[in-house]
């Protein structure tokens, strides 16, 4: 870790759920409106628990519903005001609507998402199936892979929002971070963030003095015109989620990037992944190294926008890629999201690098280092590249 | 608002920033009976301005003598440019002052 | 909280308009009255939250609006969650200094029957259980009438709809009209009413102490609909009031607690007056209408018996 001046922080063992609570505190949130889900919980609970010490000024709207707690964001946003929200899997598919609703009206929410599988079966369990099903509606997706990134995202989170005006979404792992205890630097006085995330005065709010109308009808001649400036948001949030890194790991000397490189600089094989399977991803580069192969490994930590400056030039210095997805859309051959993202990413310019996707870590099935291992063994015997490999999956 | 403007010029997410702009959508034209207040046959009730749904009926500072020779310190006016020929003002005139003309054959 | 009369005639009624001509409701809607007559007592000082239906729809098509106070629409069972998060994020904004602690903002909810009774009903008890300081105004046209007269839970029994319709095996809609206003009070909302455009005077001082209301608050207002209801556009005030005087709509309020029926019908007509000037009860047998009738009679007694005197009277043929 880079230096760290010790004065602003103090440093506690935090899941990432309390350190994602830590931040929306340290991040002056005015309104939280969430709705219970494994295993989102804790990260409500501990807010529940600022608020009643006096610890965090904020309102808590007590939502009956998570179609109501991104509601009341909305309402809370348009109305001026921080807000925060955080949900799971089932939660997050019940406030999918608004989910499209909160960036086409261009609020700056942040809502951390503990990434968890979906129904049905049922499952409490993680993997980013949630996560990657929000793929489509305009929200920033930051993936973080340890509580401290988890903490740091939030506040870099509202720095980008109320930048583009679109919302930001925090993703890390469901129950391996969520209820995993790290050691977290917080911050340690208050108002450490003003400066970072300024509260600043919004062009369009919900104010007597200046009345408009927000959520009109927009028949076809019109929105089209809308939409399009969300698309213009997107490709400017892409800039500024390099700059609030930028500007974070400057004023508070942690940084992470919108890619995290390990040991790929030689690498014959590259592993591509996200989220907190990346600790056991690199634990088994180290351990392959040893061994005489030649394997890096990097983690895409911004998804929305998806980075294409950064994945090409990954792309360019890679001999063959072995994409790690912790989720699938059925129905098509390759169809790990980052998978065919990338693929997609590689065909438009016309890059002809090897590309596997390999499906791990589903319902929150375990991935060890010498998984990693065969996936890269198997990798490299294969011929074909033109599936998606269900890895583990029990005849 | 000019008509058919892009991208660049629209207010963010569809945001409308002027208060009550409908005014500039005149719905006159939907009328196929249009209300006429017989003046001197109004007892400036208020009801036709009060149930109005656009509101197209406004209540003027003017004057008007009656034949009688009551002087009403008011008037009220149907604005044709909103009307759309409900009825409505018709119907719950007390006195019956106003005349409901065919307009479109 | 007192019965004082904050609009006792019509020339109480404000002059100043805070809803703009122009907008798209149909010839004759009813809910055009509503909205203009909500925003005069209402004032300036008032953000809207409306639900999807007729009346967002028709008010805010891009780039037009009719609103001169700020309006917000989301969605279309969320009126009432979106309202609480604007009154929390104003009380947290008051808190931090970011609002004059002093100025007071009224929050209400808009929304029609199709956005409350159904599909907004979650939102609706989520909002009141947990005591928001908002206003919730239901306009009940009794269908979805926006999506063009399809039946919901507020439709009233026999009702034509789309998708009631009257043939050999239907006759309309076949359950009653669910009691919303009494299932809101059951929640112990401090003040819940029923009113209609008819007895303005009356509406408007139930929006009056409504918006005073320390709390959540709930106003439900009968919205003739001409198009869904199937009447000549002139008769839509006039329906309202024949609602009223068949009892077929009481003018009712529940006021922290005191039971209040405040307009009262010292002769009641029979109800086939407001039945058959409604083309959606036009295939309605006698015997039905008798058994419409029953309905009545037994509701009238029942809030008479509540009151403790005749508030409403016995039916004049």
């Amino acid at each position: 870790m880079e230096t760290v001046e010790r004065s602003l922080w103090k440093r506690l063992p935090l899941s990432s759920n309390y350190a994602i609570a830590y931040a929306a505190k340290d991040s002056d949130v005015d309104e939280i409106a969430a709705y219970p889900i494994t295993p989102q919980t804790t990260v409500v609970e501990k807010l529940s628990e600022f608020i009643a010490n006096g610890e965090l000024n904020a309102e808590m709207v007590h939502v009956e519903s998570e179609h109501s707690a991104m509601s009341a964001s909305i309402g809370a946003s348009a109305a001026g005001a921080r807000a925060f929200t955080a949900t799971s899997s089932q939660g997050l598919e019940l406030m999918h609507e608004l989910l499209h609703i909160a960036s086409g009206m261009r609020l700056p929410i942040v809502m951390s998402v503990a990434a968890r599988a979906l129904s049905a079966p049922l499952s409490i369990w993680g993997d980013y199936s949630d996560v990657m099903n929000t793929r489509d509606t305009s929200w920033i997706t930051l993936i973080a892979s340890s509580a401290q990134e988890a903490y740091d995202s939030i506040v870099q989170a509202y720095r980008i929002a109320e930048s583009v005006l679109l919302p930001v979404m925090v993703a890390y792992d469901g129950f391996m971070m969520s209820h995993t205890y790290e050691p977290v630097f917080v911050s340690e006085r208050s108002g450490l963030f003003s400066k970072y995330i300024p509260r600043k005065e919004r062009e369009f709010v919900l104010d007597v003095d200046r009345p408009l109308t927000m959520g009109a009808v927009a028949n076809p001649d019109w929105y089209y015109e809308v939409k399009y400036q969300q698309v213009q948001a997107m490709e400017k949030a892409y800039e500024a989620a390099s700059e609030a890194d930028l500007t974070f790991k400057g004023s508070f000397g942690r940084g992470y990037g919108l890619i995290e490189e390990y040991s790929v600089d030689d690498a014959d094989v590259t592993l591509l992944t996200y989220g907190g399977v990346f600790g056991t991803v690199k634990q088994a580069v180290d351990e392959m190294r040893e061994s005489g192969i030649s394997v890096g490994a990097a983690r895409l930590r911004l998804f929305r926008p998806l980075p294409y400056k950064e994945l090409k030039s990954l792309a360019e210095k890679s001999k063959a890629i072995v994409v790690l997805d912790r989720s699938f859309s059925n129905g098509v051959q390759i169809s790990g999201p980052l998978a065919i993202e990338l693929s997609s990413m590689l065909n438009s310019y016309k890059m002809s690098v090897p590309l596997y996707s390999y499906i791990i870590g589903i319902g929150q099935r375990t991935v060890t280092e010498a998984d990693i291992s065969k996936i890269v063994s198997d990798a490299t015997s294969r011929r074909s590249t033109g599936k998606s490999i269900y890895w583990g999956v029990r005849e | 608002m000019s008509e058919l403007a892009g991208w660049k010029s629209i207010p963010l997410g569809a945001v409308i920033t002027e208060p009550g702009n409908s005014r500039e959508r005149f719905t006159g034209d939907w009328r196929t009976f249009k209300p006429v207040i017989n003046q001197d046959k109004c007892t400036r009730c208020l009801r036709c301005w009060v149930f109005c749904p656009e509101p197209a009926i406004s209540i003027v500072d003017k004057q008007h003598t009656s034949p009688s020779g009551r002087v009403w310190k008011n008037t009220l006016e149907i604005n044709y440019d909103y009307c759309k020929g409900c009825g409505i003002c018709v119907e719950e005139c007390e006195p019956k002052a106003i005349d409901f003309i065919e307009e479109v054959k | 909280m007192s019965t004082k009369q904050f609009f006792r005639t019509i020339f109480d009624v404000p002059h100043e308009e805070y809803f703009s001509p122009g907008h798209g409701l149909c010839a004759g809607c009813t809910a055009g009255t509503i909205a203009k007559l909500l925003l005069k007592v209402a004032g300036p000082n008032t953000i809207v939250v409306n639900a999807t239906g007729c009346v967002e729809v028709s008010t805010t098509t891009y780039p037009y609006s009719s609103w001169n106070v700020p309006w917000i629409h989301v969605a279309f069972e969320n009126a009432a969650a979106t309202a609480s998060g604007i009154e929390s994020a104003i009380i947290a904004q008051k808190k931090k200094g970011m609002i004059d602690p002093a100025k007071k903002i009224n929050v209400i909810a808009l929304a029609g029957d199709g956005g409350t009774y159904d599909i907004g009903l979650q939102a609706l008890s989520g909002m009141l259980e947990r005591g928001h300081h908002v206003m919730y105004v239901l306009y009940d046209n009794e269908a979805y009438m926006n999506t063009g007269i399809q039946r919901s839970g507020s439709t009233p029994e026999f009702a034509w709809t789309t998708t009631t319709p009257v043939g050999s095996v239907w006759k309309g809609k076949r359950q009653t009209k669910k009691p919303i206003a009494e299932i809101v009070s059951a929640h112990g909302t401090p003040y819940v009413a029923t009113t209609n455009p008819n007895n303005f005077t009356d509406m408007m001082n139930k929006f009056k102490k409504g918006l005073e209301t320390e709390g959540p608050s709930f106003v439900h207002v009968l919205q003739p609909c001409t198009t869904g209801w199937k009447f000549d556009p002139r008769y839509g005030i006039a329906l309202a009031r024949l609602a009223t005087e068949t009892a077929m709509w009481i003018n009712w309020e529940m006021d922290h607690g005191e039971f209040r029926v405040t307009v009262t019908v010292p002769r009641r007509k029979h109800v086939r007056n407001y039945l058959k000037m409604q083309g959606r009860f036009s295939h309605l047998t006698d015997q039905e209408i008798d058994e419409i009738q029953k309905y009545v009679n037994d509701k009238v007694d029942s809030i008479n018996r509540m009151t403790g005197r005749t508030v409403i009277g016995p039916l004049v043929e």
